[in-house]
C-alpha cells in the first residue's frame, strides 16, 4: 500500500512573531524552523500502518524553499522510505496554488492514503488537505482522533463540537491527524544514518496564481494591563466584586 | 451583491454559530445595498424560516435522507448550486468543525482562495478585506480575495447575532441538486457525546483552564467545581495534556484550540506564550497563580496571587453563595 504524507516546515512554536520588511510576512531571523507538529502524526500514523501491514511505501512530499530539506530529511530519518520536494522560492506560496500543486503530484503517485496534520501552526489554515481532497476527488476526513484501517475501509474518529464523529470511509482517502492520535517517535542513530541513503527527489515547481491576496501582517495591540486584585483567600471577595460589578460577567 | 451564509445543521438542529454568521452577513449585506441568503442541506427543514430573524431574507434548502449528519460531498454541492443562482459577492461559514470542513472543499471546487478563521470582515473600496489571525493569535494578517466569490469563515463567538431580529420569517426556497448517495465514500455512522450538555471550548462564554500548578490530575476536580460555579468549560494547558491529566480536545493553545470566551479564568498557568496566543483574544482574563512574577499577569484584566488550593475552593465557594442569593 502507497501512502504519501505531506509535510510542511514552519516556525518553531516559541517564537516571538515579528512581521518582515516586505510588512506581510514573517520577519524569518533568527526563527527555529520545526516540521509542523501535526504533520509528525500523520507521519506516525502512516508508518504505523505500514507497519502492522508489514508491506508498502511511505512517501513524504513537501513544498518550500531548500530549507524544507531540513525536515524532509528528519521525516525520512523516522521511518519515511523516500521524499519528494516541491521546490519553490515563493516565500509564502498561497494555499489553493499549494494545493493543486501537491494534488497534481499525488494524482501521478496514485497513493491508498494521503496523510497531512489538521492544520499548519503558522498561517492555522486547515485548508490543503481538505482542498487536495476535493480536487483529487477523494473522500477526506479532517481532524482525525482516532482511526482503523481495514483492507480498503477505515473507520476514523473526528473531533467535533461536544463529541467525535465515527466515520466509515472507503480507500482510496486523505486524512488530516490531529494531536492525540498517537505518540510520535523519535528518529533513532540508525534512522538517521539511513536517511542520508535514501532517494529524494527535488522537482522545480511553479505555482498557479494565487486565490487570496495578502495586503499585510500586523501584531495585535497589545492587552491593556491589568492589576493584581489581591492576594491569597482575602482576595477572594475582591475578585468577585470587580466581576460583578465591573466586568459584569456574573 | 447578496451574500450567502451555509447554514449547519446536525441531526435537524440549526446551530447557534449560524446566527453570528448571518449577523456579519445581514451588516456586509447593508454596506452592499445586498440581501443575505441562506443555503442549507438537511434530511428535512430544520425550521428555516425561524432564520429571518437573524437577518437571512430567503434560505435555500436541498434535501436528503443523508443530510441527517455532516455529509460533505453532498453539502459540497448544494453550496456550489446556491453560489450558481445566487452569485455572491461572498460565501460565508462559520469557522466550526463543519465549516473549517466543508469551506475549503466549496473553495477548491469554484477555484477560489479561503480566507479561513476570519475575526473582522469590512468593505474597503467596494472589496472585501478579511482579518484573521496567524501563528495562533501572535499576528493578524488582512487579506483580499483574487476572484469571485470571497469565501471565509468566521470564528465563533466573536460576531453578534442580529439583536432583537426584524420578526420576518426568511422564505424557504428548495435547491434541487443531482446527488447520488451510492456514490458517497465516507459516512457518518455514528456521534459519540464526549461530554454531554457541556458546551465546548470554542464556543463557550466562560472558560476555566488549569496548569501544571495542579501538581495532578487527581486535583482537576477543584477546576470542574469552579468551571461548574460559573456555568463554564474545562480548558487545559500544554503541559497538562502532554502529561496526560486532560484530553487533547481540553488543549487551549498553539497546537490545541483558539478561544475567545467572555471570561477566561487561568489556574495554576504561568503563561507560555503558546497558550498566550490561545487565549489572549477572550474578552475579560482572570489569572490565579501563586507566582507574582507568572507571565500570565501581564495578559490579565485581573488577578489574584495566591495558592490555587486555597484560593479556588473558596472562590467556587463564594460563587455558590452569590447564586444561591439569586
Amino acid at each position: 500500500m502507497l501512502q504519501v504524507v505531506c509535510i510542511k516546515q514552519v516556525a518553531d512554536t516559541e517564537t516571538r512573531v515579528k512581521v518582515g520588511a516586505d510588512g506581510k510576512t514573517l520577519d524569518s531571523a533568527g526563527i527555529t524552523w520545526i516540521l509542523n507538529p501535526y504533520d509528525e502524526f500523520a507521519l506516525e500514523q502512516a508508518l504505523r500502518v505500514k507497519e502492522k501491514l508489514g508491506a508498502g511505501e511511505v512517501v513524504v512530499l513537501s513544498l518550500g524553499g531548500p530549507g524544507v530539506a531540513t525536515v524532509i530529511r528528519n521525516a525520512l530519518a523516522m521511518g519515511a522510505d523516500r521524499a519528494i520536494h516541491l521546490k519553490t522560492d515563493v516565500v509564502q506560496p498561497d494555499a489553493l496554488a499549494v494545493a493543486q500543486a501537491l494534488a497534481q503530484e499525488i494524482q501521478a503517485l496514485s497513493p491508498q492514503v494521503v496523510w497531512l496534520g489538521k492544520q499548519a501552526v503558522d498561517l492555522d489554515q486547515a485548508q490543503v488537505g481538505p482542498m487536495m481532497a476535493e480536487l483529487l476527488g477523494l473522500p477526506c476526513v479532517t481532524v482525525v482522533a482516532a482511526i482503523e484501517i481495514e483492507g480498503s475501509r477505515a473507520v476514523a474518529e473526528r473531533e467535533i463540537e461536544g463529541g467525535r464523529e465515527v466515520v466509515e470511509v472507503d480507500l482510496p482517502a486523505l486524512f488530516t491527524t490531529d494531536k492525540g492520535l498517537n505518540e510520535p517517535r523519535y528518529a533513532s542513530l540508525k534512522g538517521i544514518m539511513a536517511a542520508k541513503k535514501k532517494p529524494l527527489e527535488e522537482k522545480p515547481v511553479s505555482l498557479a496564481a494565487p486565490g487570496i491576496e495578502l495586503l499585510g501582517m500586523a501584531l495585535p495591540a497589545p492587552r491593556a494591563a491589568g492589576r493584581i486584585v489581591g492576594s491569597g483567600v482575602a482576595g477572594v471577595a475582591e475578585l468577585v466584586r470587580v466581576l460583578r460589578e465591573e466586568a459584569k460577567l456574573i | 451583491m447578496s451574500i450567502l451564509v451555509f447554514i449547519e445543521q446536525r441531526d435537524g438542529a440549526i446551530r447557534p454559530v449560524c446566527r453570528e454568521v448571518l449577523g456579519e452577513a445581514s451588516r456586509l449585506a447593508t454596506s452592499l445595498s445586498g440581501r443575505v441568503v441562506g443555503v442549507c442541506a438537511a434530511a428535512a427543514d430544520p425550521g428555516l424560516a425561524g432564520l429571518g430573524d437573524a437577518g437571512a431574507s430567503e434560505i435555500l434548502l436541498a434535501t436528503h435522507d443523508a443530510f441527517r449528519f455532516y455529509e460533505p460531498s453532498g453539502m459540497v454541492k448544494a453550496v456550489v448550486a446556491a453560489v450558481e443562482k445566487v452569485a455572491p459577492k461572498a460565501v460565508l461559514f462559520a469557522a466550526s468543525s463543519m465549516g473549517r470542513d466543508l469551506a475549503p472543499r466549496v473553495a477548491a471546487r469554484l477555484g477560489v482562495g479561503l480566507a479561513a478563521d476570519c475575526t473582522a470582515l469590512a468593505v474597503e473600496g467596494g472589496r472585501l478585506v478579511a482579518t484573521r489571525p496567524v501563528y495562533a493569535g501572535k499576528a493578524t494578517q488582512k487579506v483580499s480575495f483574487a476572484r469571485a466569490p470571497a469565501v471565509a469563515s468566521l470564528r465563533p463567538k466573536l460576531f453578534a447575532p442580529m439583536a432583537g431580529g426584524n420578526g420576518n420569517a426568511a422564505i424557504v426556497t428548495p435547491l434541487p441538486i443531482a446527488y447520488d448517495p451510492a456514490a458517497v465514500r465516507a459516512r457518518v455512522r455514528e456521534i459519540k457525546a464526549t461530554s454531554a450538555g457541556v458546551q465546548d471550548l470554542t464556543e463557550a462564554d466562560i472558560i476555566v483552564s488549569g496548569g501544571r500548578g495542579l501538581k495532578g490530575p487527581e486535583n482537576f476536580h477543584l477546576i470542574e467545581s469552579l468551571a461548574a460555579a460559573l456555568g463554564g468549560t474545562v480548558g487545559a494547558s500544554r503541559a497538562v495534556v502532554d502529561a496526560g491529566w486532560r484530553p487533547h480536545a481540553d488543549q487551549v493553545g498553539q497546537t490545541g484550540k483558539t478561544v475567545s470566551p467572555k471570561l477566561y479564568v487561568a489556574v495554576a498557568i504561568s503563561g507560555a506564550i503558546q497558550h498566550l496566543a490561545g487565549m489572549s483574544s477572550s474578552r475579560c482574563i482572570v489569572a490565579i497563580n501563586k507566582d507574582p512574577d507568572a507571565p500570565i499577569f501581564k495578559v490579565a484584566d485581573y488577578g489574584l496571587v495566591g495558592d490555587a488550593f486555597e484560593v479556588v475552593p473558596a472562590l467556587t465557594e463564594a460563587l455558590t453563595r452569590l447564586h444561591s442569593q439569586g
